[in-house]
């Protein structure tokens, strides 16, 4: 018996066995005819063990964040075109509320938008389903992760409405800005923001801890580790990541917190403390965390390009040993985030160079997939427009990240608009973007119906323009000189020029546009949930072994369990009549 | 081992070929699969290996601070010393706690459930006697004045030891649980296998916490 986890199941043929009661070994299949889901509203929805319900309580937890995030971006960007005039929807946007707008819209969207949508949502709906078992390895943690992502999202949110309001202090919080309430006048705002990351992040944990296991211990017979496939390695690399860099930030949010509420000094260097050591276990994490997201990011476009361009995905095993060895390779690349901060510049050159180092692997991935794409019979549907916009606009992100990775051109951009027009091309089309491609790909496997075609390329269409709008133009503001961490740019004479003012109510609008685009893709998801077409189980004619479950799967997921035959990508075989060649079904 | 370029059907000489090996590659026999470390015990490994770098992140500030410091302040002259010598005792019963849990763990691997038990619950109790030991000389610690506020030195000090004695009062209760779910008769290797990683991780790991905080 697995150790306290497996309660749930009360069928006793899979009382001493692993979850997945695929194998011969562990227990007929027939014994799934007696596995029955739960039955009342609150047990199936809101308290549910099953994998599936998890996962889409993690994306409707971070769609709803998403939302709050992008409002925060519009009180700010507005505050920034339109300097000093009431928000429309908002009100005034004191220097005090934008840093907390500043700071908060950067915190939601990377740890709970990108996080729980990425990882969480597609990790937890997707592993079990596509390496064939039933559900996660431990059900009763992976509840217990979303509720701990649930409150810390709680306490996050109510982090805004104490004494002092929300934390300005940015989301890298670096001290002594951040370690006293004399400095951040957030006395009860910057301990709460803390203690929410530091509760999602053991959500984060213990979720990862259940991917790893069940990838490893619970795939169907005859899966090995080359059939795979590449999305469930990506957000298994992504978890090993992860585990391995949150640790040194959690001990340093210990000692952050220790110092704004138990009086100690570990960042105060008028008592002894040292703020750099913050820096480096924060960026200790904080670069790895890039491909944390990333990676699952890259999992699903590389599902959705395969289907959607009926190839099989080029260079499998080149890309899956890149991605690992791009793993291991971004923990010596934080110090980049801090050439400007006093390190040591024989230091800075070292980083410089593993830095550009690592644009080669993530390289050597993009060209991989562009293969995959080549002579393939693509077909245009809203998901794959999101896969492949990904590739285009994460390139963009990725090539000016070189300039910046250089220590010399970073002294002169560094805090200005270039570095926030760099990291939206690489974090928009990761946490945005590929989300989309992933949504629209999965959503019949979902909820059972299809989503609506045309919206779905005006939601792509509004999300590319509006992007692209708001930041194309903060390169140019940023080149010029930009500073990122201003208010309101008529208090500095030399940067409240017309022309850069122009450039900056250009990136407003694109920021309307895109928010704007948002309503097709809420009007088309709720639409669809009721009045969608039905899908069939397997609608994209895919491979991978969720498109044999039905849509959308039962409690137990497949009436059949599965057993695996070949790879994940057998597309336009030669000799088939069938362009595809599922991976349960046998010779 | 299939990364074979897609070609588009009759084009190439080859297809044929790669067809009949295809199909030679899917009628082959795949065995059916084991875990190669139950997951129990993989859960906790990954576990172990997320508290291996949240210490290596508490250590590496410590050495930083330390550095920072300098010799006078390290400790503060008017700041007790640490008892390096009880705690050199000290450690010697943890590590037996820990070798008595080897020892129960291998008893149980070969079916001897009485001298199993037996071990667990005497390294249960070496691992009650080490936490407790550290709980009085902490109390005497902070009676000299040594607190977590009186100097960089005893932040540092209570952080790391802190941090540690917690994870060791949470294995204790793992431990305890072991030892009465093996007095009831229904332990497993893979729940001894779990919570036996986890304390090897706490016991290991104190060596090292007591040269860097003591010792050096």
């Amino acid at each position: 018996m697995a150790l306290t986890v497996d309660a749930e199941h009360t069928v006793p043929a899979r009382r001493r066995g692993a979850p997945a009661s695929h194998d011969g070994h562990r227990g007929a299949p027939a014994a799934h005819g007696g596995h029955h889901g739960p039955t009342s509203f609150w047990s199936t929805y809101v308290f549910s063990t099953d994998h599936k319900v998890i996962g889409l309580q993690y994306m409707f937890t971070g769609m709803v964040m998403a939302l709050i995030g992008g409002f925060m971006a519009y009180a700010f960007r507005m505050q920034l075109a339109f300097p000093d005039q009431p928000v429309p929807g908002f009100g005034l946007v004191t220097p005090n509320v934008y840093n907390s707008l500043v700071t908060n819209h950067g915190a939601i969207m990377i740890f709970w938008v990108a996080m729980p949508m990425l990882i969480a949502g597609f990790g937890n709906f997707l592993i079990p389903l596509m390496i064939g078992c039933d559900d996660m390895v431990f059900p009763r943690l992976n509840r217990l992760s979303y509720q701990l992502f649930f409150v810390s999202a709680i306490v996050l949110l109510a982090s805004f409405v104490v004494p002092g309001g929300g934390f300005g202090g940015a989301w890298t919080s670096y001290p002594p800005l951040s370690s006293s309430g004399t400095f951040n006048h957030t006395p009860w705002g910057a301990p709460l923001w803390l203690a929410a990351v530091a509760i999602e992040f053991i959500a984060f944990l213990l979720g990862g801890i259940n991917f790893i296991t069940t990838a490893m211990n619970a795939r169907a017979p005859g899966m090995r580790m080359w059939d795979i496939p590449m999305v469930v390695w990506m957000i298994v690399i992504a978890s090993i990541l992860f585990m391995a860099s949150a640790g040194p930030l959690i001990a340093g949010a210990i000692m952050l917190l220790l110092d704004q509420v138990a009086g100690t000094h570990f960042f105060t260097p008028a008592a002894g403390g040292d703020p750099l050591l913050w820096q480096h276990l924060f960026w200790f994490f904080g670069h790895p965390e890039v491909y944390v997201v990333l990676l699952p990011a890259m999992g699903i476009v590389a599902e959705v390009i395969t289907v959607h361009a009926r190839k099989k995905l080029f260079a499998y095993k080149t890309i899956l040993y890149t991605t690992a060895g791009t793993a291991a390779f971004s923990f010596v690349v934080w110090a980049h985030h801090q050439f400007v901060a006093g390190i040591d510049p024989r230091m800075a050159n070292l980083f410089t160079i593993t830095t550009l180092l690592i644009s080669i692997p993530i390289g050597e991935m993009l060209f991989c997939y562009i293969a995959t794409l080549w002579g393939g019979s693509i077909e245009f549907k809203t998901s794959m427009l999101f896969g492949v916009a990904f590739l285009a606009e994460f390139l963009l992100g990725g090539v000016t990240g070189i300039f910046l990775g250089a220590s010399a051109v970073d002294v002169y951009l560094h805090d200005t608009y270039f570095v926030v027009a760099h990291f939206h091309y690489t974090f928009v089309p990761i946490a945005i973007i590929a989300v989309f491609a992933g949504i629209y790909h999965w959503y019949p496997k979902m909820f059972g119906r299809l989503m609506d075609e045309t919206l779905g390329k005006i939601h792509f269409w509004g999300t590319i323009i509006g992007f692209n709008t708001i930041f194309l133009p903060l390169f140019v503001t940023g080149a010029a000189g930009d500073h990122r961490r201003i208010y309101s740019y008529q208090h500095f004479q030399q940067l409240a020029t017309d022309g850069l003012q122009s450039l900056r109510v250009v990136a407003t609008v694109g920021m309307l546009i895109m928010l704007l685009a948002q309503t097709a893709f809420i009007v088309n998801f709720v639409r669809s949930l009721v009045r969608g077409a039905p899908a069939a189980a397997n609608p994209w004619r895919a491979n991978t072994l969720e498109w044999a479950a039905p849509s959308p799967p039962p409690h137990g997921n497949f009436a059949e369990m599965p057993t695996v035959y070949r790879g994940p990508y057998e597309y336009s075989v030669p000799g088939r009549t069938e362009d595809y060649w599922p991976q349960n079904v046998p010779a | 081992m299939r990364n074979r370029p897609v070609r588009p059907a009759g084009t190439s000489r080859v297809a044929s070929v790669m067809n009949a090996a295809n199909g030679l590659a899917v009628t082959r026999p795949r065995p059916a699969r084991r875990p190669v470390v139950p997951s129990a015990v993989l859960a906790v490994l990954v576990l172990v290996a997320a508290e291996a770098m949240f210490f290596a992140g508490l250590t590496s500030a410590f050495l930083v601070g330390k550095a920072g410091a300098g010799p006078l302040l390290w400790p503060p002259l008017d700041q007790p010393r640490l008892p390096v010598a009880t705690t050199a005792v000290n450690t010697l019963v943890l590590l037996a706690s820990g070798v008595a849990l080897a020892i129960g763990q291998r008893a149980f691997a070969r079916g001897r459930a009485r001298s199993a038990r037996r071990a667990v619950t005497l390294s249960l109790g070496l691992g009650v006697a080490f936490v407790v030991v550290q709980g009085s000389e902490w109390v005497r610690l902070v009676g000299y004045g040594l607190t977590m506020t009186s100097s960089t030195f005893g932040s540092f000090f209570y952080l790391l030891v802190g941090a540690h004695a917690l994870h060791a009062v949470g294995a204790l209760v793992a431990l305890g649980w072991l030892a009465r779910s093996l007095r009831q008769g229904h332990g497993s290797r893979d729940v001894l296998g779990a919570v036996g990683a986890f304390w090897y991780f706490v016991v290991g790991l104190w060596p090292v916490l007591y040269v860097l905080v003591y010792v050096w």
